[in-house]
């Protein structure tokens, strides 16, 4: 491997990871929060995805594809929590199932109406040329991606550390009862957390299209790297998505060129030993 | 257990294996063949049933436990070459193996992080199977995967497949029925409490995940031979949910229940897929549905149906056996049956 070549694959890691981050942090938020584990979050990101395909090709504007697919997959999740998991709140066997269900009714109906053909989302216009980085030629695209990710992730952490509404997740997080006993109604909380978590899974799903394409199968491949980044960097922790995010893509970008036949069996290594040694992950809380 | 008498319960069972032994006397090809399915997919929902229904843990990936075995076997069967018995043997050893590396992963999670981690488990093998085209070839999976030579034509095959589905049964029910089964009870039931009283519940739950990993694997091998193929879908998380919701419909810590579910689902599977593309849109609104409104699945319903017209508490639940988990069923929810709470 040459040097250019190696600092093209941490690019690729870096653009990949800063993707799973925009997914992996609603995944955590909703986690860490209520305490549901949302297998349907790769299914929140195909299906927002291919809303954002047809919008993009119905009106040639990328700004709206996003929009449109985060803000439907919002709907989806606010239905989804309201209709469904409220239902059988606190059950965590039953809530993590219902999410299996839903994400393979998702999956199929997603493939009835946008075909099994991988689709890609066609580039916008303005972020579609290359730009000249570290010596090497890299598409604009997937260097915006990454400036968007940590856009989100300051945005996130600030909203976290320094709002009201932070205050109230981190203060949910610890104790819900308690926070419930204060008067604050935690269960428009959960819906509100779900339904963001959900609209950056939408998001996350539109900008995979452009550089990933979308096709069935997508949303539990990306949904399994989304996990691993969460067991990595620990349930709940906006630290750990960050640094989880970035091991996962550079494993994986690297596992592509170098052992391309065992794709998935290199994120498996990493997720072994954390379950095993640090159960918790790198930067949860220990318990 | 629907029915109170035991010599019914007795009867029922003689006339349901009689007719199972009588079947490729009674019946097509087609449904010959169907009964296999049933009868092997029942296996993998059983040994779904020991982790999720009796010991509170549900694995979302035992189709890919049941690939490794069958890919193991097709391997050394068809690439490599290998003497039937010996492939046998290889393949349940290495189920073995990985349900012990995969166990000790899942076992130390909290129940939906169990879910989570099984299903990542299950995705790396069905990875494994698509891509890694030298030992698998791919999507074109591997055929000839040979019978062993007792078991080369249809019939011979289906006797053989019911003979290991009813050893398999009876080794589970004396499982489940054991101390050991016991304390999987108790640890579905309150784990804090059995930890409590001594018992090491992580090893106990990490035996758990490889005897039932070790029959996903029996399981494996009776579906690789069965058309002397195996393929990634086999392996798929398609599958390990199949599975999952045979045990959910047909009701969860029963066994029963699961080959009940098994049949409904493989027989469903059949129908639905004659008639439209959408199985898996099915599958998964008949998962939703059941997690919402049918938890006790139909065994528990038929029990709470009978126990309605007795009026008494009706035939000795499986749970008020033991003695620390009497304690805390009482404490438990009413119906033994349901998908167990947190």
């Amino acid at each position: 491997m040459t040097g250019n070549e190696l600092v093209l694959q941490i690019f690729n890691g870096m653009t990949f990871g800063a993707l799973l981050f925009l997914l992996a942090s609603g995944f955590t938020l909703i986690f860490g929060l209520m305490n549901i584990m949302n297998l349907a979050h790769g299914g929140f990101y195909l299906v927002g995805g291919y809303v954002g395909l047809s919008v993009m090709i119905a009106t040639r504007n990328f700004i709206l594809a996003v929009i449109a697919g985060a803000t439907a997959i919002a709907i989806v999740g606010v239905i989804v929590e309201r209709g469904l998991l409220r239902r059988i709140r606190g059950q965590a066997n039953p809530e993590v199932l219902l999410t299996v269900g839903l994400t393979f009714a998702f999956g199929d109906i997603a493939l009835a109406i946008w075909s099994g053909d991988p689709r890609p989302i066609p580039n916008p216009p303005e972020l579609s040329g290359s730009m000249n980085l570290l010596g090497l030629t890299y598409p604009t695209f997937r260097v915006a991606v990454v400036a968007f990710a940590a856009i989100v992730a300051l945005t996130l952490w600030y909203l976290q550390e320094h709002t009201r509404f932070g205050a109230i997740i981190r203060a949910g997080v610890d104790d819900r009862e308690m926070v419930d006993a204060l008067g604050i109604d935690i269960g428009r909380v959960f819906t509100q957390v779900f339904a963001f978590g959900a609209f950056l899974a939408g998001i996350a799903g539109v900008l995979g299209g452009v550089f990933m394409t979308l096709y069935p199968g997508a949303d539990w491949e990306i949904f399994l790297f989304a996990l691993v980044v969460v067991i990595i960097g620990g349930p709940g922790s906006l630290g750990g998505a960050v640094l989880g995010s970035l091991i996962v893509g550079l494993i994986d970008s690297f596992a592509k060129v170098l052992v391309p036949d065992l794709v998935y069996f290199t994120v498996f290594a990493p997720m072994a030993l954390i379950l095993v040694w640090r159960p918790n992950g790198l930067f949860g809380r220990q318990s | 257990m629907v029915l109170r008498s035991r010599w019914l319960q007795g009867a029922l069972v003689v006339v349901l294996v009689a007719l199972f032994f009588a079947a490729p006397y009674l019946v097509a090809p087609y449904y010959l063949a169907l009964l296999a399915q049933v009868l092997f997919f029942a296996l993998l929902a059983m040994s779904v049933d020991l982790m999720g229904g009796y010991t509170g843990l549900m694995p979302v990936g035992h189709a890919g436990i049941l690939g490794i075995s069958a890919y193991v076997l097709g391997y050394l069967i068809s690439t490599m070459k290998a003497p039937v018995g010996v492939a046998v043997i290889a393949a349940l050893v290495g189920t073995l193996l990985v349900s012990f590396i995969f166990g000790w992963m899942a076992v130390r999670t909290k129940e939906h992080f169990f879910v989570a981690v099984t299903l990542a488990q299950g995705m790396i093998v069905w990875g494994l199977a698509t891509k890694w085209t030298e030992v698998t070839n791919a999507e074109n999976g591997l055929r000839g995967i040979s019978r062993p030579a007792f078991a080369v034509l249809q019939w011979q095959y289906y006797y053989l497949t019911l003979a290991v589905f009813l050893i398999c049964l009876v080794l589970l029910i004396l499982i489940v029925r054991s101390p050991f089964g016991l304390t999987l009870k108790g640890i579905r039931e309150s784990e804090s409490r059995m930890r409590t009283l001594g018992y090491d519940t992580t090893l106990h739950k990490l035996i758990a995940f490889m005897i039932s990993g070790f029959f996903a694997g029996v399981a494996g091998i009776l579906l690789a031979w069965y058309n002397m193929f195996i393929s990634p879908a086999s392996a798929g998380l398609t599958r390990s949910a199949m599975a999952v919701l045979a045990t959910l419909v047909g009701g969860t810590g029963t066994l029963v229940g699961s080959i009940l579910g098994a049949a409904i689902i493989v027989v469903l599977e059949n129908i639905v897929s004659t008639a439209t593309q959408r199985w898996t849109t099915i599958m998964g609104i008949v998962f939703v549905v059941s997690v919402l409104f049918a938890r006790e699945g139909i065994i528990g319903l038929g029990m709470k149906l009978a126990q309605r017209r007795t009026g008494a508490v009706g035939p000795a639940s499986p749970v008020a056996k033991g003695a620390p988990e009497a304690i805390v069923a009482s404490v438990g929810s009413s119906t033994a049956n349901s998908v167990p709470k947190g």
